[in-house]
């Protein structure tokens, strides 16, 4: 474990019952929020290992939709979730799979529709202690854990890409904490994910989508 | 500034004079380039909710998310206030607040983890009864719970708290371990005797199952936040009286963890064993799934 806080010992700040079947589930679906740039119209979860056996008495479900519906940890809102989903029109779905045990026990995918009509498929697990990390985008296997601001790039795996993101976050000033390149294979599609010290601003996206291997920059902000 | 082991910071503690709490400030401030300012902002924000949780359903009962749970502070409060409390008021508060965190946190309400949220009620039920038994400012209070959170990080570095790798003893007991240092330093205690009482506890608490009945963080949750903010007191009794014990915290938080890695896991927040598989539970677990 990375260096501990008083504030991990005392925290985190958080709606009930259970920090990783509740806090570490919003956690997940907060981060899909924001990569999704909010505005959801469609979500479909599916829940694996414990997450599938125990998460109505946990609220599991409660805390994956406010988390969707862009709630923190803390929100007392998770609570109502369910209805305030309704009243905002966002269609959700739970699917519980059992089947599949080759997975770490509290695991979710998530299936997004935004308001635009873009698609998002993003995987995460939670830790423990509240803590999560997003193990899948779109089927890829990735690794972050929304601690630090991050820029997630979808790009073609190409030459060039990687130093475009770089001189795009150095014309602006940001520090880069971690930078991290996760493909399908060579010459297919690569996400890259940098994750950063501080915030992002907005004119960023727009930078790195002038690359034409560049297909899709999510920025999420913490 | 730094410390990995008890043994280090009660010699940061000896020899610069500082508390328990001051130390634990300096090395939060030190290790994550932050002002005490701003963490003393965030540590007050943690004790109004704690405050706020500890004290709605002694009013109100809460029904929790699984039904397990409910209305149980309220009972305790009503009891005390008629006068029939046997163990006094300072007891059967840090009790009573400690079982009304559990019904916040059963029922999807806000509470702050403490170090887990199974264990929530044992830090914030052990203080609010000090504060309000003893007058005490909330300044104050805000420092033992840096002096709570030491021995919290101490277990976290050191050991475990996490009631899936250690058992009940890794959450009520490390939690009970926090309170019990934090009211020893709270009622005038030196820093060696505030690692006594945390000592204490573990020792008392040690081999506790974690055996959630259906798996959920209600039964038998609530009742233990209740035992691990008495059996902090009874530590912190004993340590400001001046016992002192002879296997110091470190060598607890080892032997703590070393229980707790060799308990079958059906004893760890399985719900396979222990209150768990009763036949009075195993007959609810039918009805509900």
């Amino acid at each position: 474990m990375s260096n501990i806080s008083v504030f991990d010992v005392l925290g985190p700040n958080m709606i009930g019952p259970s920090s990783s079947h509740t806090a570490g589930a919003s956690s997940i679906a907060y981060l899909a929020w924001k990569m999704a740039g909010g505005n959801i119209k469609e979500v479909e979860f599916t829940l694996y290992g414990s997450f599938a056996k125990t998460y109505h008495g946990h609220g599991t479900d409660k805390a994956l939709l406010g988390g969707i519906l862009g709630f923190n940890t803390d929100d007392k809102r998770i609570r109502d979730s369910f209805k305030i989903a309704e009243d905002r029109g966002v269609k959700y779905s739970f699917i519980i799979n059992e089947e599949e045990t080759d997975v770490h026990p509290n695991t979710v995918d998530i299936h997004i529709i935004t308001a635009q009509g873009k698609a998002l498929d993003v995987r995460g697990e939670s830790i423990g202690g509240g803590k999560c990390r997003i193990v899948k985008i779109d089927g890829v296997p990735v690794e972050f854990t929304g601690e630090y601001s991050a820029a997630i790039v979808v790009q073609k795996d190409m030459p060039g890409v990687i130093k475009h993101i770089a001189s795009a976050l150095s014309d602006r000033n940001i520090n880069i904490a971690f930078m991290k390149l996760f493909r399908e294979g060579k010459h297919e599609r690569a996400y890259t994910i940098v994750e950063t010290d501080g915030s992002l601003p907005e004119d960023l996206k727009e930078a790195i989508m002038q690359n034409k291997n560049v297909e899709d920059v999510m920025l999420v902000q913490i | 500034m730094d410390f990995k082991k008890a043994d280090e910071m009660l010699k940061i503690c000896e020899t610069k004079g500082l508390s328990i709490s001051e130390v634990m400030k300096q090395r939060e401030c030190s290790q994550f380039e932050t002002t005490e300012d701003e963490i003393i902002y965030k540590m007050k924000n943690a004790w109004n909710i704690m405050k706020e949780s500890a004290t709605t359903p002694t009013k109100t009962a809460v029904k929790s998310m699984g039904g397990l749970i409910g209305g149980e502070a309220k009972k305790l409060n009503e009891h005390r206030a008629k006068g029939k409390s046997i163990v006094g008021n300072v007891m059967s508060k840090a009790i009573t607040y400690s079982m009304a965190v559990l019904e916040v946190n059963a029922s999807m309400g806000l509470i702050v983890a403490a170090p887990t949220a199974g264990s929530s009620g044992v830090l914030p039920g052990v203080l609010l009864a000090l504060q309000e038994e003893y007058k005490i400012s909330d300044d104050r209070i805000i420092d033992a719970m840096f002096n709570a959170s030491a021995i919290g990080y101490l277990a976290m570095q050191n050991a475990t708290v996490s009631g899936a790798v250690g058992g009940c003893q890794a959450e009520i007991g490390v939690a009970a371990a926090m309170a019990a240092s934090a009211a020893t330093e709270l009622m005038g205690g030196t820093p060696r005797e505030c690692t006594y009482a945390a000592s204490t506890v573990l020792m008392n608490m040690l081999g506790l199952i974690c055996d959630p009945v259906l798996g959920l963080v209600e039964y038998p949750c609530q009742n233990r936040n209740a035992s691990g903010a008495a059996n902090a007191l009874v530590a912190a009794e004993m340590s400001l009286a001046g016992i002192t014990q002879m296997i110091p915290l470190d060598e607890m938080l080892d032997c703590m963890y070393a229980v707790g890695k060799r308990l079958p896991t059906d004893f760890r927040e399985t719900a396979k064993g222990g209150c768990a598989r009763t036949p009075s539970a195993c007959a609810l677990c039918n009805k509900h799934f």
